[in-house]
């Protein structure tokens, strides 16, 4: 069973819409006791860092996640704010504390010249083989929305780049835990790819 | 390198797809969800719908089809979020807050909302701060007033405001717009190419992504537009749904001549249940 915390920071249909049309039904749930029961766990998210942690903390889900997926090892995906919120810390509407179980900080994107928001389809480039990007070509296009991003004190955390104004961290990862900065369930072929890649790895 | 983008634009009426010409003649085309269908398939960038339903309600009749009856947009919007992994704008007899919510809770990505900032500018911003720039499109109509002069007009084109396209696209972007979707009403439905002096003006007026929209008739008014002014995307309504692989087609044109979008590509069809 594939479990999508709800959190009420945004997006949950589509996100649930993407794992439906490759082929698994998940779990949508608010309830961090159904984590216990989950083979994977997904943490979507759109919004502010700080008002995530918070949520997260009050639902409760900060100590179920730690046991699930530090302990149990159950693989991990954060999407935008979800993969943004495994660093230390974020520096939105001041400064806050992250799950921290990728050493790294989240800082406002410096795009001279360029709108922040980065809204879009922009493509990535794999910096590190990883299995959740396997057979993601070079060129691969995905759905940005985000004015935050993630600077990995680790440079072997970050899997793959992007560029806009500056070069941020698309995807990072460590060991059952993996985070992407783009929105694979608005990404058509190559977001569905990537989930599909993501429910291959193995528990 | 981020992408420009080609985005179709379904025009919806009382639950159905319509064709347009100068704001004010529409056809029937059918079932919205189809089209969504093969919009997707063919890799389209983004969706937007413009719900343009003035009075009734959502007779989609497809009870004869087995399907089940759709009442209101929201339902069309979950159908539609259903068909395709890609960001879809809503527009259309949105006037609070709770109308985003309640669009974005049922699977839309952003909103589009043109008549009530006219009427009330801090709309924008309060809509910004609770759900985000980025989701936040207002689009301005604007019709020919002079020679190089526009007007913006509200309530679909009906009623001048008094407003000139530039200096509005300026106001929305500094209460917190996050893209200006600008329709030229005299291109609309003429198939004689996008009004680039327009499109050109309200793009170099803001620094937010500009959307163009209104005239397309071939695709070669895609590249106009794209390389005669600063739009970020270029949008189209009927034109998509003349030809088989539309989408496919328009950006295989740009593709071929270098504009920055992503690769033409195909889907393959599946079966929904």
């Amino acid at each position: 069973m594939i479990a999508i915390i709800d959190y009420e920071m945004g997006n949950l249909k589509s996100v649930a819409n993407a794992f439906k049309a490759v082929g698994v039904e998940p779990c949508i749930t608010r309830d961090p006791s159904e984590l216990s029961a989950a083979d994977r766990i997904v943490l979507p998210g759109v919004g502010a860092f700080g008002n995530g942690m918070e949520r997260l903390r009050r639902l409760g889900f900060v100590r179920a996640l730690e046991e699930n997926v530090r302990e149990k090892k159950k693989p991990f995906l954060g999407i935008c704010l979800g993969m943004q919120l495994l660093a230390t810390k974020g520096f939105e509407f001041g400064e806050h504390a992250g799950l921290g179980w990728i050493e790294g900080e989240v800082r406002r994107l410096e795009s001279p010249d360029l709108p922040v928001p980065h809204v879009g389809w922009n493509d990535v480039a794999v910096t590190q083989s990883s299995p959740l990007l396997e057979g993601i070509g070079d060129k691969a296009d995905f759905y940005f929305v985000h004015s935050y991003h993630f600077e990995a004190a680790q440079p072997d955390s970050v899997t793959a780049t992007c560029e806009y104004g500056q070069r941020f961290a698309a995807s990072v990862s460590h060991g059952n835990i993996f985070g992407v900065q783009f929105h694979p369930e608005k990404s058509q072929k190559a977001g569905k790819h990537l989930l599909e890649n993501f429910l291959r790895i193995s528990a | 390198m981020k992408k420009n983008r080609l985005i179709p634009v379904l025009l919806l009426k009382n639950g159905w797809l319509v064709q347009s010409k100068s704001f004010q003649r529409y056809q029937n085309l059918g079932d919205p969800i189809t089209s969504v269908r093969r919009l997707s398939n063919w890799a389209s960038d983004e969706l937007i719908f413009l719900d343009m339903t003035r009075e009734g309600g959502y007779d989609m009749r497809r009870d004869d089809k087995g399907h089940p009856n759709r009442h209101d947009i929201l339902e069309i919007i979950e159908d539609v979020s259903k068909e395709c992994l890609m960001p879809i704008a809503i527009g259309g007899r949105i006037r609070t807050l709770t109308d985003i919510m309640v669009r974005l809770a049922s699977g839309a990505d952003k909103v589009c909302v043109n008549t009530k900032p006219l009427e009330d500018p801090a709309f924008i911003t309060e809509a910004a701060r609770e759900y985000g720039s980025q989701c936040i499109i207002i689009s301005i109509d604007a019709k020919v007033s002079g020679e190089g002069r526009w007007e913006v007009y509200k309530d679909g084109g009906k009623v001048a405001t008094g407003r000139d396209p530039e200096s509005w696209a300026r106001e929305v972007e500094s209460r917190g717009a996050g893209e200006i979707l600008i329709n030229c009403i005299d291109r609309d439905g003429a198939r004689t190419g996008y009004d680039l002096d327009l499109v050109g003006r309200v793009s170099d007026a803001v620094s937010i992504p500009v959307i163009a929209m209104g005239g397309v008739g071939e695709w070669e008014h895609f590249a106009e537009a794209l390389s005669r002014t600063k739009a970020d995307a270029v949008a189209a309504a009927n034109i998509f749904h003349y030809y088989d692989q539309s989408v496919y087609l328009a950006k295989k044109y740009l593709h071929d001549r270098n504009f920055n979008v992503r690769a033409p590509d195909l889907i393959p069809v599946e079966v929904t249940t």
